[in-house]
């Protein structure tokens, strides 16, 4: 327990300091969002209506951007040598590496959230709906992610490949977390339907995530 | 013969080069009987000479699905019990089931648009068939990212039984989304809802089109091994010529 704990804690302590890029994401958000009124027109009513669309895209971008810093920093250093050696199991390790990440990365993206709710016109209530969606729904981009980080730890530029066999697996995520947000704010569908499919879908990726990409390491890693 | 005889590589080769002259006859047969019998069904009183696309495209979307699971069971056969030829199998499969899986979206497209009035519509059958698409083109991606064979063999094995997940999502598409794509029909609790003089020509396409892919990839099969026996003797020509 307290080798993951050490973990996580070192993770987060990388992220955050200089060069740890984990605050990159946040501002990779801000600056997709801002992008958005020049590409669809500063209607606010449009922007309304997209709010939730624009904020999720952005998320998903954001937290793919941040995803090969998982592993690879680790894998140039060595440190990931000693991971894999190590007599914490390999599953654990993972878990406890994604939990940082989604800490360090994913947490502050959900901050940011409503600020950036404000820029394109979305009311209190609408912008704690995407919050809580996000915050349902990005664990599960983080620990399918991280399939797809320990499988380019393997390759020499895995940054595009990581995008191309990633963003797939995101889809489900994607769709349930904008119609749960949409379903909040005009719905007709309840709230609870999409969101507790999105949960359910976060609490599957916990399952499977740690366990794929252990097995990625192991086998990527010779 | 069991399946770990098989694991040698000659074997294997001497087994499916007797196979395939064989197997290619049936997959002429099967396919030339189940669409001409296709052709000859009568219309359908409502979709008219257009339900005939079914023949190629129902066919086509099971072979696509199968396709992965067969890519997956390799997978299993790569990660745990390293059969020699289980990543040869997962590699050469992964072509023809994308080729499957265009055919299946080409047609349903072709079909879609006298039928639904579209070509495309963002249905959750027609979606997840599109992930299947995608995900087939990045497991391609991914072996041809890798120089080492067995080392891409591992990882891609990794990604496919990640994918697997998404099969039963399209299985079940129609009947937990009820959208555009009409539900199941052939495959269902109580029997077939399908007419006879349909049932029978699409079941004898699909055995066609399961001889083509069985064809095709034992072939493939046989061609990526004679591939990696060029490189490794390509390998050992290079090392000696370093020595020397």
């Amino acid at each position: 327990m307290t080798a993951l704990g050490a973990i996580i804690r070192r993770d987060i302590k990388i992220a955050l300091r200089v060069g740890g890029g984990a605050l990159i994401g946040v501002l990779f958000f801000l600056t997709v969002v801002v992008l958005m009124p020049f590409a669809v027109g500063p209607d606010l009513a449009l922007l309304k209506r997209l709010g939730p669309a624009i904020l999720w895209l952005g998320a998903l971008l954001a937290s793919l951007l941040t995803l090969d810093r998982l592993f690879t920093a680790d894998a140039e250093d060595g440190s990931l040598d000693l991971i894999v050696m190590s007599r914490t199991p390999l599953e654990l390790t993972c878990a406890a590496k994604a939990l940082a990440h989604w800490l360090a990365a994913g947490l502050p993206l959900i901050v940011a959230t409503p600020v950036l709710g404000l820029l394109l016109n979305l009311d209190g209530s609408a912008s704690l709906a995407v919050m809580a969606t996000l915050l349902a729904g990005t664990p599960a981009l983080t620990f399918t992610g991280m399939i797809g980080a320990a499988l380019a730890v393997a390759l020499r530029r895995g940054g595009l490949l990581l995008a191309v066999l990633v963003l797939p697996l995101s889809i489900p995520v994607l769709i349930f977390g904008v119609s749960a947000s949409q379903a909040a704010i005009v719905g007709p569908v309840s709230f609870g339907t999409p969101f507790s499919i999105l949960c359910a879908i976060s609490l599957l990726s916990l399952v499977i995530g740690p366990f794929a990409a252990a097995a990625s390491l192991r086998q990527g890693l010779d | 013969m069991k399946l770990t005889e098989l694991a040698n590589p000659t074997r294997f080769l001497t087994l499916a080069g007797r196979l395939l002259p064989w197997l290619a006859a049936a997959t002429a047969l099967a396919l030339a009987a189940g669409l001409t019998q296709g052709m000859l069904a009568p219309d359908d009183y409502q979709q008219g000479a257009t339900v005939k696309i079914m023949f190629v495209h129902v066919p086509n979307a099971w072979l696509a699905m199968f396709v992965w699971g067969v890519m997956s069971v390799a997978s299993l056969g790569t990660l745990v019990w390293r059969h020699p030829l289980a990543d040869v199998a997962a590699k050469t499969a992964a072509p023809i089931g994308a080729a499957f899986t265009f055919l299946a979206l080409v047609t349903g497209s072709l079909w879609g648009r006298p039928m639904w009035g579209t070509y495309w519509e963002w249905d959750a059958r027609l979606t997840s068939m599109l992930v299947l698409f995608l995900m087939y083109l990045g497991l391609i991606a991914l072996w041809r990212a890798v120089e080492d064979p067995s080392r891409a063999a591992r990882a891609a094995a990794v990604l496919t039984l990640v994918g697997a997940v998404n099969l039963p999502i399209i299985k079940f598409s129609v009947d937990w989304w009820n959208t555009l794509h009409q539900p199941a029909s052939v495959v269902r609790v109580g029997g077939s809802t399908l007419d006879k003089a349909f049932l029978i020509p699409l079941l004898v396409t699909a055995i066609g089109f399961s001889l083509l892919f069985l064809t095709l990839h034992l072939a493939a099969m046989r061609n990526e091994i004679l591939r990696r026996r060029v490189r490794s003797l390509q390998m050992m020509q290079a090392s000696r010529a370093e020595a020397a």
